[in-house]
Formats: structure tokens, C-alpha cells, sequence
């Protein structure tokens, strides 16, 4: 006598025909699992949708997926932290993919003043199309242009910091800063631009000029503040940043926008927890129905399994056959669940308008149309909660069934 | 030689406060290749005495010999396995898996012993011819009639080639033609492959075929006798 092991497809025979003896239960017990496997999915690109928003509107305001600067800069952002601009193996590595755009700028503190009033603003001086690489959009001027080069002697401001100022197109305003020997520097410059932003701070507090202005301006030379960098997806900035950091060297501080910024950082973790939450919640409410199914099923063929065991099947054997049975029905839910999410979703990542909400949300980096992002990591994720938790809210019926005395289970009338 | 061998099996039951014996100090001795009844009223005690033999129920005391294996001490696994192997089973009612056609389960023996499917299929084709039914191959057990399910189950209990097959009441719903065209498949198959077979029963019908009758009454054997005459004569003797 030799232990045998039946063939898998003697055990998925018996499990596909044994789901559809009740098409009813199965049918409607298939339909839960696919739409909560939707409203998983849905529910994931919505918040991912969501953050992914707060980060872009994030980086942009950093900007770049990567920065580097001067080790003290952080700590005290003045004309003295500044750095050398790119040169060498650094700028090698930053021509070089994976980085997409990137462009070095002077960023102080400065004041500007207009004939009505005056303001603190965070003062950049750029090569516009360096900025632009990195995500400016020239169409949020909203009146006059943006910069020419970096040599552009005029001034862009925001749309919000315009009506601050009580100043307009044309006008000259004042803009005041220091010198690295701490001396005043200061220079009239006409405004040439005004653009919006998704957040009014960002309007209130970035003045943009060009970058050998300010650089001339402040006496640097060819100093900048900072190198900002950015790649294909922030998502994958953990993949590459350590090349940069590693041709910038010790001498200089090269980070991410996951530590530039642990508000973003700590946004993208929240999700991913809340993600999980939301998917076992749902999947907790499905687990009654799933479990309840199978209960149903073995019950309604305790005679049947009596019988199989009599004739030779293990335990084991028929508690993997209503295990098998709980994998196809979810296996079945997942890709239906899945393709109907994807056919749903996709055409919403064009925008979903959330504007009678968006002034609320704007505080949290908002704006006020949501793209809802279908993630493969989300679709992969509901896959293994559903199946994990399937298995195991499933065990029990599978293991009852194989617990069955033969001869008890063949005398059930 | 023996196909099985008892000695002194007890097995009780409890129904409420009561304690009923299933099984009083039964022994017995069946030869190989043998054909024997087991007979006597609901209760007597031979379906317990032909599940003990099967491995499907174990005696609360006794021994159990099925060839050179002592069915009582083996584990759960191992007792499924000699079933499988050893122990053509045919049940009363319910003998069939219902979403399997009738090919699917004389199959469904040597699926679970791992034969390949070009032998499986092979096999269970010439038992269907044996049993009648070749035509029937793709029929769902639901539309079958009573008598054609019992040949199916009797084509899928001897399609591995088991030494021994125990049979629970086979006839029991069955018509007087159906009975009599399965109980001659058995002497059939008994004279013709040696296979030893075990039947429990109370028709008559049965008994007259039965060249070993032995009747059991509230767990014990009260008698064990050989019989001789045509099946005709002894289906007037017994009633």
C-alpha cells in the first residue's frame, strides 16, 4: 500500500462543480467579493489620488524630488550657506538619467516694497527653464510673461502678493535683502509677471527673479542656494537619490523630498495605513458572507464528504478541496474586481471636480480637482488582503469539513 | 488464507441514558475470494461489523485483521489509504458524487491514487462495458435510475482491483429486477476476479446468492452456515 496524493485536477473539478450547484448563493456571494474588491481599489486611487496631489503640490513648493545645499543652509537660509554651482562628476550625473530636470537657484529671504506696503518673501532667483523642468507652468502666468533666461532683469510675483502690494503689471517695486558680509542689497526691478498657484501662500511667498540678477545683486558670484533635482516619479526617488548624493559629496548636503519634508512623508505612510485599514474593514464585512457560504456548502454535502472519505480522500484532502473552493470564488471576485476597477477608475484619472470642497482642502495641499491614481502596489495589495483573510476566514469551514466521522457524515439524513 | 479475521469485538453506543451493544464479542474468520452475507434485523449489528472491517469505525475493544494489516491500529491516514487500495466500498444510497458523471466517478477512485489519466480513462470505460453502461459514460448520477447508480458504484468499488468489497444494504431501493441484476453482477465478479465479497443485508433476495449466511441479532452472531442449492431454493427457504 502506497500514500497517494489525488491529482489537482481531480480536486478543482470537484471544487469548480461544487460552486455551482447553488448558482445563487455563489453568484451573489461573487458579486460582494467584486464589488468590494472595487470599492477597495476605488477607495485606494482616491487616496492615493489625494496625496499624490498634496506631494506634487508639495514638491512644487520645495520644488525638486531632490535637493542639495549647503550642510548649514537648512538651519540658517542665508547668502552664506550658499554653494558652488554643479560642476564635474556632479553635473555628469545630473545630465544623466534617471534625473529628467534639474536647475540650480539662489533662494534668500528678502522684503519687497511697493509705493502701499511691504512684505517678507522667500526670493528666488532662477534660470526659467531649469523651473520649468521641474514643474513651473508657464500658462499659470496670468499676466505679463515669465522670466527669459537667467539674466531676465525683471520680476515675477504672485497674483495673491500683487493685491497684498496694491501693485500691478509695470510697476517697479523694491526688493531687499543681504550680502554674505551682511550688508543691505537692494534693487528696484520692474514687475514683468504675475502667476497663479494652487495655494494662495505659495502666491503670497515666492517672488521669482532671474538667477545672475540676484547672484549680481548679492555679490555671490556664481553661488547658488540650492541644486534642485527631480526624476520620472516621486514615487521612485529612493531609487536613485543615493547617485546623487554619492557624486555630490560629503561636503554638501544632498536629501529627498521624503526628509526635506516629513509632513509629505508622514501624508504618503498615513495613506498606506489607512489603505490597509479600509481594505480589511471591507474585507471583514465580505468574510461573513464568504464564511457563510462555505459553511453552507459543506454542510448541505456532509454525506457526500462522508462518502469521499470512505472511498479513500485524507482529511487533509477535503479540507484542501473547500479551501480550493474559497480561492477560486476569490480568485474569481479579484479579477473581476480588478478589471471592473480599472475599467472604472481609468477614465476618471482625467479629474474628478471636487471644487465646492476644494477651500477646505487647500489647506491640506489640495487642489480642487481630484486625480484619482490607480496604483499597481493598491491592486496588488487588495489581492493579497482578500486572498490572505479569504484563506483564512475559510479554514474553519475547510477544517470542520474534515473533521467529519465517515460514518456519522454518510448516516446525515 | 483469510481476507479478515475477528476477534472478540465489542462496540456500545449511547442513545439518551441508554447504552446499546453494537457489537457483543463478535468473532469471525472470512476466507479470500469467499462471498458472505451478513444478515439480521435493523440494529443486529452488521453494518457496525462491516464498518469495523472497512476502517471506517473503530471497536471499542477486539482485533481487526484485513490481510496482513491490523485495521484497529492503524491511524486515520493510514486507514483512508488500505480503503483506497484495499476495500472496494458500496453504500446503501448516496453511493455516487453527485457532480461527477459516471465516468467521472469510477474515475475518481484512481484519481485520488495518482493513476494517469490514459489508464483511468481506459479502465473505467471497460468497467462501464462490464457493468452495462457504456453508454451512459456522460451521465450526471441524478440521471441515472436507482439500479444504474448501483452498478456504477459497483464498477467504481472494484475498478483498482481491491481484494476485498464490502457492500451495506446494496439492494435496499432497489427494484426486484435491479436487485437481482446487481447481486448476480457480484457472484459474477466474485467468481471471475476472487474477490472477496462482504454484504450486509436483510433482503432475501441477496441471502439466496450467499453461499456464507451468517445472521447477527443485537451484536452477536447467532448463527454461521453454509448454504447449498440454486439461489431459487434458497430464496424460499428464506422467505
Amino acid at each position: 500500500m502506497t500514500s497517494s496524493r489525488p491529482s489537482a485536477r481531480v480536486l478543482f473539478t470537484l471544487a469548480w462543480r461544487n460552486l455551482w450547484r447553488n448558482h445563487r448563493r455563489t453568484l451573489i456571494m461573487l458579486v460582494a467579493i467584486i464589488i468590494g474588491v472595487w470599492a477597495m481599489i476605488l477607495f485606494s486611487s482616491l487616496m492615493s489620488g489625494m496625496v499624490d496631489e498634496m506631494v506634487r503640490g508639495g514638491l512644487r513648493t520645495l520644488p525638486g524630488e531632490v535637493q542639495i545645499h549647503h550642510p548649514d543652509y537648512r538651519d540658517d537660509p542665508s547668502v552664506a550657506n550658499s554653494i558652488d554651482a554643479p560642476s564635474g562628476k556632479l553635473l555628469d550625473q545630473l545630465n544623466s538619467p534617471p534625473v529628467t530636470g534639474w536647475t540650480s537657484r539662489v533662494k534668500v529671504p528678502a522684503m519687497i516694497s511697493s509705493e502701499r506696503d511691504s512684505r517678507g518673501v522667500e526670493l528666488l532667483g532662477v534660470d526659467p527653464a531649469g523651473e520649468i523642468s521641474l514643474g513651473f507652468d508657464p500658462a499659470d502666468i496670468v499676466e505679463g510673461r515669465f522670466l527669459t533666461g537667467p539674466d531676465d532683469k525683471g520680476l515675477v510675483i504672485g497674483r495673491k502678493l500683487a493685491e497684498r502690494l496694491e501693485t500691478q503689471l509695470g510697476k517697479r517695486v523694491v526688493i531687499m535683502s543681504q550680502d554674505p558680509d551682511n550688508n543691505v542689497a537692494d534693487r528696484g526691478i520692474r514687475i514683468v509677471g504675475i502667476y497663479k498657484a494652487r495655494l494662495q501662500a505659495t502666491e503670497e511667498l515666492s517672488v521669482y527673479a532671474g538667477r545672475e540678477t540676484l547672484q549680481a545683486m548679492l555679490s555671490i558670484g556664481s553661488q547658488v542656494s540650492e541644486v534642485a533635482i527631480t526624476g520620472n516619479d516621486f514615487r521612485e526617488v529612493a531609487n536613485w537619490w543615493p547617485l546623487i548624493e554619492q557624486a555630490a559629496g560629503p561636503s554638501l548636503e544632498t536629501l529627498p523630498w521624503m526628509t526635506l519634508d516629513g509632513y509629505l512623508q508622514s501624508m504618503m505612510e498615513m495613506q498606506t495605513s489607512f489603505n490597509i485599514i479600509i481594505m480589511v474593514v471591507i474585507f471583514l464585512a465580505l468574510s461573513f458572507g464568504l464564511v457563510n457560504t462555505l459553511v453552507m456548502a459543506v454542510f448541505e454535502r456532509v454525506r457526500e464528504i462522508g462518502l469521499m472519505m470512505a472511498l479513500g480522500m485524507r482529511p487533509e484532502w477535503i479540507m484542501y478541496q473547500v479551501l480550493l473552493e474559497s480561492i477560486i470564488l476569490l480568485s474569481l471576485g479579484l479579477v473581476l474586481g480588478n478589471l471592473l476597477a480599472v475599467a472604472t477608475i481609468l477614465p476618471l484619472e482625467d479629474g474628478i471636480d471636487i471644487s465646492a470642497v476644494a477651500d477646505g482642502l487647500e489647506m491640506a495641499g489640495m487642489g480642487s480637482i481630484l486625480y484619482p491614481s490607480l496604483q499597481v502596489s493598491d491592486m496588488v495589495m487588495s489581492t493579497a488582503v482578500v486572498l490572505l483573510l479569504g484563506l483564512l476566514a475559510s479554514l474553519l469551514p475547510a477544517w470542520r469539513a474534515s473533521r467529519y466521522n465517515p460514518i456519522q457524515a454518510l448516516a446525515r439524513t | 488464507m483469510t481476507a479478515i479475521r475477528c476477534s472478540n469485538l465489542n462496540k456500545t453506543f449511547a442513545q439518551g441514558d441508554q447504552v446499546i451493544r453494537g457489537l457483543d464479542d463478535v468473532s469471525i474468520d472470512i476466507e479470500e475470494g469467499s462471498f458472505v452475507c451478513l444478515s439480521g434485523p435493523s440494529g443486529s449489528g452488521k453494518t457496525t461489523l462491516l464498518n469495523a472491517m472497512g476502517g471506517l469505525d473503530n471497536p471499542d475493544s477486539g482485533e481487526i485483521q484485513v490481510g496482513d494489516k491490523r485495521v484497529d491500529l492503524l491511524s486515520k491516514s493510514d486507514l483512508a489509504d488500505m480503503r483506497l487500495h484495499s476495500i472496494g466500498f458500496v453504500f446503501q444510497a448516496y453511493n455516487l458524487i453527485p457532480v461527477l458523471t459516471a465516468r467521472e466517478n469510477i474515475e475518481f477512485v484512481m484519481q485520488i491514487q495518482g493513476v494517469p489519466a490514459a489508464k483511468r480513462r481506459e479502465k473505467a470505460m471497460a468497467m462501464l462495458e462490464e457493468v452495462g453502461l457504456a453508454e451512459h459514460e456522460d451521465r450526471l448520477p441524478a440521471q441515472l435510475s436507482g439500479g444504474q447508480q448501483q452498478r456504477v458504484a459497483v464498477a467504481r468499488a472494484i475498478v483498482s482491483d481491491p481484494t476485498l468489497v464490502l457492500a451495506d444494504e446494496p439492494t435496499a431501493n432497489l427494484d426486484s429486477t435491479s436487485a437481482t441484476q446487481l447481486i448476480e453482477l457480484f457472484v459474477a465478479l466474485n467468481r471471475e476476479r476472487a474477490i472477496t465479497f462482504v454484504i450486509a443485508t436483510h433482503d432475501a433476495r441477496v441471502m439466496a446468492y450467499c453461499p456464507r449466511l451468517i445472521r447477527m441479532e443485537d451484536g452477536k452472531i447467532i448463527s454461521d452456515e453454509l448454504q447449498s442449492g440454486t439461489p431459487g431454493e434458497l430464496r424460499s427457504e428464506h422467505g
